[in-house]
């Protein structure tokens, strides 16, 4: 079955410069293995397709039950240069809840 | 030694809310009160300020929450810690010096000065974003270092009821007073690792206590409209209670605390400021009663040899235009409006941004309309070298009023200089913090 990460998780989108920060966090503790399995960096990237230019990292905090995804080239050049309307892809939590895994 | 030091965030940004700050100074039972007001940008636009103007360069607000909350803090013995001096810490400082001198207090300021780097700046020095080009190739006007805690604790040392900086780390201006307090050495890795995972919570104040928390329904937040900030009791080993003032709006819970340990963190495990290499990876957040959460357990390592300098330079222009189209067809005469659009300024302007946006904003209705959207809203954007250029991308959305598709109304334009921001390192050995304490009638450098 399809479930959107929405359902399973709650996220925050940071900025530094052109890099934008994910923070993926499962609203019930014992979500966080499907969460570590399914949402890997490249199915991140994958999904997140011409919004991130550069390469995604992600970090595991197994005492959180979070996953913090680091996300090179996202923001248009950059926070102070992008022409977008939402410059500091404070939006883009959100395009990361969008995400469908088979759960 | 106190057994604990309580510690409250009274702004997150520079134009935050004041009403939050004054029931925080009032009801909070704080020892400090940190003011965080300056972000990447915000300091290189107080520098273009002070460059057209050398009496001006601090935040703008300054007077407005100072007035308001100086009194409250004097008489609660609250001291104030921030880095609303932007631009111009000392002409800050003289400005709450008579500040207080107009409310009959006497106050005793602490100005922290040295993060102005942009004469140590070479053109051969790299920036430490992606493509790490050469300074040379920037037309730079400004340059801030961040500055640590090391630089705000002689200040706290002067005995000041407010300490005012310039640049420095956000979580540096509560580090500080959590070291002060304590007597901590500054190269205490783990304790100051610790504060840093204090300070980086409280850092965006509303931000941990369900402020950007909020989707109804799902992640519910009670009276958001009255959304009181944090404060954060922490201990002599730097471990905290976060905890809001009673009958305030909003929630700190273990979700608002995870989203904020988390926001904008590059990695967890190396958060760098300039007074530690924090790991926020083992902190270790509980919930353990309405608006409580605990944060125990980060660790630290020695911080780096170099500070980060914030470098602000021209970045040409921009130009933007918005329009509007609703009903039958909306998104298609938008779409063709946007190609006029770009047919007309191909020449001159090669790379434009074309965004379709919208939802009511026409007709606050949408006649049943089948397909969504009933309405579409083109905005244009591009980046130009010059302002004559930048003006000619609203120049051409006006003109489809009369020269485009049919139905298009609620024309804006703007052309604005854009000011770029860009990151740098350099030796700490080669930047100089210092100290001015301004009291009535006097100015002294502290030692």
């Amino acid at each position: 079955m399809k479930r959107k990460l929405h359902e399973l998780a709650h996220a925050r989108a940071g900025d530094k410069g052109d890099t934008l920060t994910l923070a993926l966090i499962a609203y019930r503790e014992e979500d966080y293995e499907l969460l570590r399995t399914k949402v890997t960096a490249a199915a991140v990237k994958q999904h997140l397709g011409r919004i991130v230019l550069g390469e995604v990292r992600r970090y595991e905090l197994p005492g959180l039950g979070a996953l913090q995804f680091v996300c090179e080239r996202a923001l248009d050049t950059g926070v102070t240069t992008s022409l977008a309307i939402d410059p500091h892809g404070k939006t883009l939590s959100y395009a990361l809840l969008e995400m469908s895994i088979d759960a | 030694m106190p057994d604990k030091v309580r510690i409250g965030a009274g702004s997150g940004f520079q134009g935050d809310r004041l009403e939050p700050a004054v029931i925080l100074a009032s009801q909070g039972e704080l020892d400090y009160l940190a003011l965080e007001c300056l972000a990447e940008r915000t300091i290189a636009l107080a520098q273009l300020r002070r460059l057209a103007d050398p009496a001006t360069g601090y935040d703008p607000l300054l007077e407005k929450r100072l007035g308001s909350l100086l009194p409250i803090a004097k008489r609660n013995g609250v001291r104030i810690v921030t880095n609303m001096g932007a631009a111009n810490p000392l002409a800050a400082g003289r400005k709450v010096i008579s500040l207080a001198k107009d409310l009959n207090l006497n106050v005793k300021v602490a100005v922290v000065t040295g993060d102005d780097v942009v004469s140590l700046l070479e053109p051969s020095m790299r920036t430490i974003e992606a493509r790490g080009a050469p300074l040379s190739e920037y037309e730079i006007f400004s340059a801030n270092a961040y500055l640590g805690a090391d630089a705000i604790v002689p200040a706290l040392a002067t005995g000041a009821d407010v300490v005012i900086t310039g640049r420095v780390a956000d979580p540096s201006l509560f580090v500080a007073p959590i070291a002060h307090a304590f007597g901590w050495r500054l190269d205490d890795w783990e304790r100051l690792g610790r504060a840093t995972a204090v300070g980086h919570l409280l850092e965006c104040a509303g931000q941990v206590t369900g402020g950007y928390f909020a989707e109804p329904g799902l992640k519910d937040v009670a009276n958001l409209a009255h959304l009181g900030f944090p404060w954060c009791d922490v201990d002599p080993e730097g471990n905290g209670v976060l905890g809001k003032v009673a009958g305030t709006g909003g929630a700190i819970t273990l979700r608002t605390a995870k989203e904020q340990l988390l926001y904008e963190v590059t990695d967890p495990g190396g958060y760098i400021t300039p007074d530690v290499v924090a790991d926020f990876s083992s902190v270790s957040l509980k919930e353990t009663g309405p608006d409580r959460v605990t944060v125990k357990g980060g660790k630290g390592t020695s911080r780096t040899p170099t500070y980060k300098v914030s470098v602000g330079y021209r970045a040409g222009f921009v130009g933007e235009g918005e329009v509007s189209y609703a009903g039958a067809n909306a998104k298609e005469r938008a779409q063709l409006a946007g190609e006029i659009v770009r047919e007309r300024l191909r020449e001159d302007i090669p790379d434009l941004r074309i965004d379709l946006i919208g939802i009511d904003s026409a007709h606050r209705a949408d006649f049943g309309h089948p397909q969504p959207p009933y309405e579409v809203r083109l905005r244009v954007a591009a980046r130009t070298a010059t302002r004559v250029l930048a003006e000619r991308v609203g120049a051409e959305i006006w003109a489809l009023g009369t020269n485009g598709p049919a139905g298009g109304g609620g024309f804006r334009e703007a052309a604005y200089e854009r000011i770029g921001v860009v990151s740098t390192l350099l030796e700490r050995s080669r930047v100089r913090p210092a100290i001015t304490v301004l009291e009535e009638d006097r100015e002294a450098q502290a030692a």
